[in-house]
């Protein structure tokens, strides 16, 4: 403290020793040191709360539930109930290097206890548990008896298709095991365009999910009845899974979901709450900051509290 | 702990339970042991170096009639090694032979007891007269011990661990246990899970019969998930922290010595935490609290006070030739063991081993007694323009029995063979011849102490020519003597010292460092204990303790002394100063207690209980009159008590107690460089200000650990999968810089609630066809993040350009990296972040967690903050606030940060104590530590006036 600043950077050359930049290694950066002041804390709180309350009702209106005009695409979900795609030994039953490379069909050692065909050993492609418990049941839309056309194409994400599922990658002795999962799987067609198996292989990573199995791509009426005709071949009743199947279009937000919408109005009211009860608070009982007064050093003195 | 983290890494290895990419926990396991194997390798190779200095200096050894150079490693046993002057001796020796006429040499031994003076070696009586030729014929048998003497004196070093690594460790082994449980619970939950239900999932394909071990992986996988709530990178995290510390403290301008130039350094890297904790200082008193730069101030001579050398009745005096003027200085010039050395300018330079003799031979200079040349025995000493010849005919060196030395000269002018003698007051009046009237001679020393200064009481006597002969044959055969030569030397010196004719006291003041009483003040109403441990007597001692606001003058203060020559007597004065203590106590008032070394000996040997007792009651204390060995046991017994301790010391006398203490500080001063070795932190020269501002530093720095999350965070980015499904993000925990357990639990009970913010949201917000897994768990990893850069900015008190960029740079660092993750078609999470980055509810959801996580951890701040706040946050408040407290003066800044510092103290400490020692408190539990409060606050206040009504506020309080 006796040392002006002056004389302290030019020695610090001599002393520093490479020490680098003498404001730093002096621990003299500009700092700016705020403090939770009263009016900072209330101004946050009051701010989020003004922010949030609105944001959650145009979330919440963004995922509306009253009987509309659903435009189209409209997209079909299939959704299973505690199916768990996440489980460990699910997930990691797969081989990406065989699903992208024709080269690599031999790669299976990940794909146990679905790696090899049973009695000959032989690769199957796609190997793995995902790919084996692909969903098959099968829906068709009809309005007043007119079938609705369900374009099953583009369902899946474009990177996947690209460069995760090979162009030259084709089926090979998939479900010709004794147990059957799930679907069948054209060997002719490669695996960059089974979509359904695409986004099948995209786990989930709750028990509850929906995957998209198609877009009906016109509008359907308020109260328009749909009749949809269900082919039940996917076994959720071992479990006591339960199957579902979703119309829903799509909005800025993303999907239907009030989730967002709620939890920005209760954060929103949490923080005015806490606002105003600061306010109160500051009101009622006031505090001035740092009054040396409240200096403890004779409550416990010298910090020997025994 | 490496164990638990190989433990892991090995547990990874097996891909049945591995439940990420073993790269995810290896990675950063190598990185982290290759960090820390570098920083202890750097630290090895500075040793090696210094080892290498030290083993490599070059010696001369004769062999067979040749002398050769070699190094100090190659040294053995029987070698003849030769020294010249001012050589350190490289090891055990045993004189055999000087160039001195009379086989003296004169070695100093600062570095084993810290006594400055040169003693005197005499070669044995057998080796007289070998000629260097022969020397290599002699076959000497040495006994050889491994224990060298300054192996001995030094003891054994303990490794310093500090609060803070006991505190990691302990927390660690809690966040072990609960691992441990969590693992179990979760293990069996998930055994039972599957086998009632996921045996019904047919899609898993469940083994009928799995392999024995099969129970146990589902635990295993747990603790491999749960392994992340340990980050591998804590204790290296912590050791850069700790090295940046200390790097802070050598690169600190203001500890920079201005004089020397000698900075500050710190060697242990690992302590430098702890400097903030400590409750006790034990500080040497000279060269430490005071320059160690004698000056000669007063002198008494035959009843007249004079002042200094500028004294113009002093210098009328010796101009004037007054008989007993002059043989004071005679006594001045030549009773000591210094040796002048001309300078290339012709001025002449005094060599003195002592800075009391040094001072003395100066003033005399001054006062135109020049001590001019030594040649061989022969003193040259001009006065007044005349030259006089002295022959040095023996020396009675200075001990610290003795406390006194004494010269027997013949002047070569008229043959007469003189005796002069110097030493402490206690050491000389009592041999003054009978019939001096020494009143005026105490009453000289007594006022001089007052005054805070060194006392040497100056004698001389005329020998009569026999009587000196046949002293000389006692004193030589005393000198060759094997067997308690020391005490037989003593004996025959007293033989002739008596009789004395006292000249005169020389008062010289031992100037205290710059800015030393307004440190002692700061740090003491810090509330940090001070002792003082000093050779110097008990009234200087006292009076330099005063005169730097150590103890308080009287009717505030109180000395309490403990002393006494046999048991009983020390047993009585010390419950006597037991019961005082304990009453007054209560009492506003400053209690030290004084006691000299004898008294400590037999106290610390008898009555360790209730010395301890006192101890611990009193905030000062006085030793005076210690040995090197006694301060070591002083801080050992503040230790035993689970006190923080830190030494300061410059002297080598001060090593062992460095060495013991929880830090050491050493000064690297006139006393040489041996404590600043043996130290963990060597200061160029302890000046108030830079001392305190080693502690202010620290306090700044606590705040400075922004870095070591950085590191985590990176240690993290590479287990992100992990992190989805255990997003308990503990390592928030590392940044708990005031470590003790209740702030633990804060921390750990914000990370649970964050863990679940981040988990509650991420699935809702993406539940259904959005909940993909790549997807969801890059929204909770990024959560995490998010929550973690604004928790690490809530908690920052101050941000400079650095905070900034490691909180925002590490936010913005986590998308570019993970941006470009995603544009690598192989890895897993190809295209995922530019898919979320374009997703509005990505960053709704980002925003929500954000919000929902701090919210109430801002608001529980705000509410502590401000109505409930400790004294940092006061403090931090006023300083922002610019309010009353920074108009307090000078001295005021120091103690804010200080404060800073200590309070986090007023937390750990009740728990540290060591329960043992509660039951001496047991009298008045409350009343005792508590008491030195009101007296603390009170000169605080009272000092600022203005605040009197404070003041009076904070006693209704008590």
């Amino acid at each position: 403290m006796e040392i002006n600043t002056n004389g302290a950077t030019t020695s610090s050359a001599a002393v520093g020793g490479g020490g680098g930049d003498s404001r730093f290694t002096q621990q003299e950066l500009p700092a700016c040191k705020p403090i939770v002041t009263p009016g900072l804390v209330i101004t946050t709180f009051t701010i989020i709360g003004i922010i949030f309350i609105p944001m959650g009702l145009v979330s919440l209106s963004a995922s509306e539930h009253v009987p509309k005009l659903m435009k189209s695409p409209v997209f079909i979900y299939y959704q299973l109930d505690s199916f768990y795609q996440n489980h460990r030994r699910y997930v990691k039953s797969r081989s990406d290097k065989q699903l992208r490379n024709k080269a690599a069909e031999n790669e299976t050692t990940t794909c146990d206890p679905e790696g090899r065909s049973q009695p000959d050993r032989a690769p199957i492609v796609p190997c793995g548990l995902i790919a084996w418990t692909l969903f098959n049941d099968t829906y068709g839309f009809s309005v007043r008896q007119k079938k609705i056309q369900v374009n099953k194409r583009n369902i899946a994400w474009d990177s996947d298709k690209g460069h995760k599922f090979g162009s030259n990658v084709f089926p090979k002795n998939f479900q010709t095991g004794g147990l059957i999962g799930g679907a069948q799987l054209d060997s002719s067609i490669p695996l960059s365009e089974q979509e359904d198996l695409i986004v099948w292989m995209r786990t989930a990573a709750l028990p509850n999910f929906r995957k998209l199995y198609g877009r009906i791509e016109e509008d359907l009426q308020p109260n328009e009845e749909i009749t949809v005709v269900i082919q039940n071949n996917y076994n959720t009743y071992s479990f006591g899974g339960r199957k579902e199947l979703v119309l829903s279009t799509t909005s800025w937000i993303g999907g239907k979901n009030d989730f967002l919408g709620i939890a920005y109005i209760t954060v929103g009211g949490l923080c005015l709450f806490f606002a105003v009860s600061f306010i109160l608070l500051y009101v009622i009982k006031p505090r001035p900051l740092g009054d040396p007064s409240y200096l403890s050093w004779n409550k416990s003195p010298s910090g020997h509290p025994n | 702990m490496n164990q638990y983290f190989l433990l892991i890494a090995c547990l990874q290895l097996w891909s049945l339970i591995t439940p990420v990419n073993p790269a995810s926990t290896w990675g950063p396991l190598i990185f982290i042991f290759a960090v820390s194997a570098s920083k202890e390798a750097w630290d090895d190779y500075n040793r090696y170096l210094s080892d290498k200095k030290a083993n490599e200096k070059e010696v001369w050894v004769v062999r067979q009639g040749i002398k050769k150079h070699i190094q100090a490693q190659d040294i053995h046993v029987g070698n003849i090694v030769w020294l010249r002057e001012n050589d350190e001796v490289p090891c055990d020796l045993v004189l055999i032979g000087t160039s001195d006429p009379q086989g003296l040499c004169y070695v100093e031994t600062a570095a084993l007891d810290g006594e400055t003076d040169l003693k005197t070696r005499i070669i044995p009586s057998a080796c007289m007269g070998i000629y260097f030729e022969l020397l290599h014929k002699i076959k000497a048998r040495f006994l050889w011990r491994n224990e060298t003497k300054l192996g001995m004196s030094r003891g054994i070093p303990e490794p310093k661990l500090t609060a803070m690594d006991a505190m990691i460790d302990k927390l660690t082994g809690a966040i072990f246990v609960f691992q441990i449980v969590v693992v179990m619970v979760l293990g069996i939950a998930g055994n039972v899970w599957k086998d009632t239900e996921a045996r019904k999932q047919w899609y898993v394909l469940y083994p009928d019969e799995g392999p024995w071990y099969e129970l146990l992986v589902i635990p295993l996988r747990f603790e491999l998930l749960c392994s992340i709530m340990i980050p591998i990178s804590i204790k290296v995290s912590l050791d850069l922290v700790k090295s940046l510390y200390a790097k802070f403290i050598d690169w600190d301008f203001e500890m920079i010595d201005q004089e020397t130039g000698i900075p500050s350094h710190a060697t242990n890297t690992a302590i430098s935490e702890d400097l903030g904790q400590v409750e006790y200082i034990l500080t040497d008193k000279t060269g430490t609290l005071t320059e160690n730069r004698m000056i000669f101030r007063r002198c008494c001579i035959s009843g007249i006070f004079y002042g200094n050398e500028t004294d113009v009745e002093l210098l009328n005096a010796v101009s004037g030739g007054s008989p007993d003027v002059v043989r004071f200085l005679t006594v001045m010039a030549v009773c000591n063991t210094v040796i002048p050395v001309k300078s290339k300018t012709g001025a002449i330079l005094y060599k003195a081993q002592s800075q009391d003799e040094d001072a003395l031979v100066n003033a005399a200079a001054r006062l135109h007694m020049v001590f001019v040349n030594k040649n061989a025995n022969i003193l040259e000493i001009r006065f007044n323009g005349s030259v006089i010849h002295y022959e040095v005919l023996e020396t009675l060196e200075f001990t610290s029995d003795r406390k006194r030395m004494s010269v027997v000269v013949k002047d070569c002018q008229n043959g007469k063979i003189i005796l002069l003698s110097k030493g402490a007051d206690e050491a000389i009046l009592p041999h003054a011849y009978a019939g001096q009237q020494t009143r005026t001679f105490i009453e000289a020393v007594d006022q001089y102490a007052q005054l805070g200064l060194r006392t040497l009481c100056l004698a001389w006597r005329e020998l009569k020519e026999d009587e000196y002969q046949e002293w000389s044959l006692m004193f030589k055969e005393a000198s060759s003597t094997l067997v308690d030569r020391e005490w037989r030397i003593a004996e025959v010196c007293q033989r002739l010292e008596h009789d004395l004719e006292v000249l005169g006291v020389t008062a010289i003041e031992d100037r205290l460092q710059d800015g030393v009483p307004e440190t002692i003040e700061t740090l003491r109403k810090a509330g940090i204990n001070f002792w003082m441990l000093t050779g110097d007597k008990q009234n200087t001692a006292i009076q330099i303790a005063l005169s730097c606001n150590f103890i308080s003058p009287e009717p505030k203060g109180q000395l309490l002394l403990i002393d006494g020559k046999t048991e009983d007597e020390v047993f009585r004065s010390l419950e006597r100063v037991l019961l005082t203590m304990r009453i007054t106590s209560s009492e506003p008032k400053d209690v030290a207690f004084v006691v000299d070394g004898w008294a400590l000996e037999i106290a610390l040997k008898h009555y360790r209980k209730a010395f301890t007792e006192l101890a611990i009651l009193s905030r000062t204390a006085i030793c005076c009159r210690v040995t090197p060995s006694q301060k070591a046991q002083l801080v050992e017994l503040l230790k035993s008590c689970d006190y923080r301790t830190l030494a300061i010391g410059d002297g080598g006398n001060d090593v062992r107690m460095i060495q013991q203490a929880d830090i050491g500080v050493g000064i690297s001063g006139r006393e040489g460089l041996q404590a600043a070795r043996a130290a963990d932190y060597s200061i160029g020269r302890v000046s108030g200000t830079s001392l305190f501002n080693s502690v202010s530093l620290m306090a700044y720095n606590v705040f400075y650990t922004s870095v070591p999350v950085l590191v985590s965070v990176l240690d993290k980015d590479l287990s992100e999968g992990t992190v989805m499904q255990h997003p308990q993000i503990l390592f928030y925990c590392q940044a708990g810089r005031l470590l003790n357990p209740s702030t633990f639990a804060g921390w750990f009970g914000r990370s649970l609630f964050h863990a679940i913010v981040v988990f509650l949201i991420t699935i809702h917000a993406y539940a259904y066809e959005k909940s993909e897994m790549e997807e969801l768990s890059m929204v909770a990893l990024s959560g995490c993040i998010w929550l973690q850069a604004f928790v690490v900015a809530l908690e920052t008190n101050s941000f400079t350009i650095i905070q900034h960029l490691a909180i925002w740079g590490n936010l913005v660092a986590f998308y570019v990296i993970n941006l470009i993750f995603s544009g690598i078609p192989s890895s897993g999470m190809y295209t995922i972040m530019f898919r979320l980055c374009r997703q509005p509810s990505y960053w709704i959801t980002m925003f929500l967690i954000v919000a929902a996580g701090m919210g109430p951890v801002l608001a529980l701040k705000y509410f502590r903050y401000t109505y409930r706040p400790s004294k940092i946050n006061t403090l931090q408040q006023a300083e922002r606030m610019g309010g009353p407290i920074l108009s307090l003066g000078n001295i005021e800044p120091q103690s804010r940060a200080i404060e800073k510092e200590v309070s986090p103290l007023s937390i750990t400490q009740p728990k540290n104590r060591n329960p043992v020692y509660e039951p001496l408190l047991s009298d008045s539990p409350n009343s005792t530590r508590r008491s030195f409060g009101p007296g603390t606050p009170f000169d605080f206040f009272q000092s600022q006036s203005r605040l009197s009504s404070s003041y009076s506020r904070n006693c209704k309080d008590n």
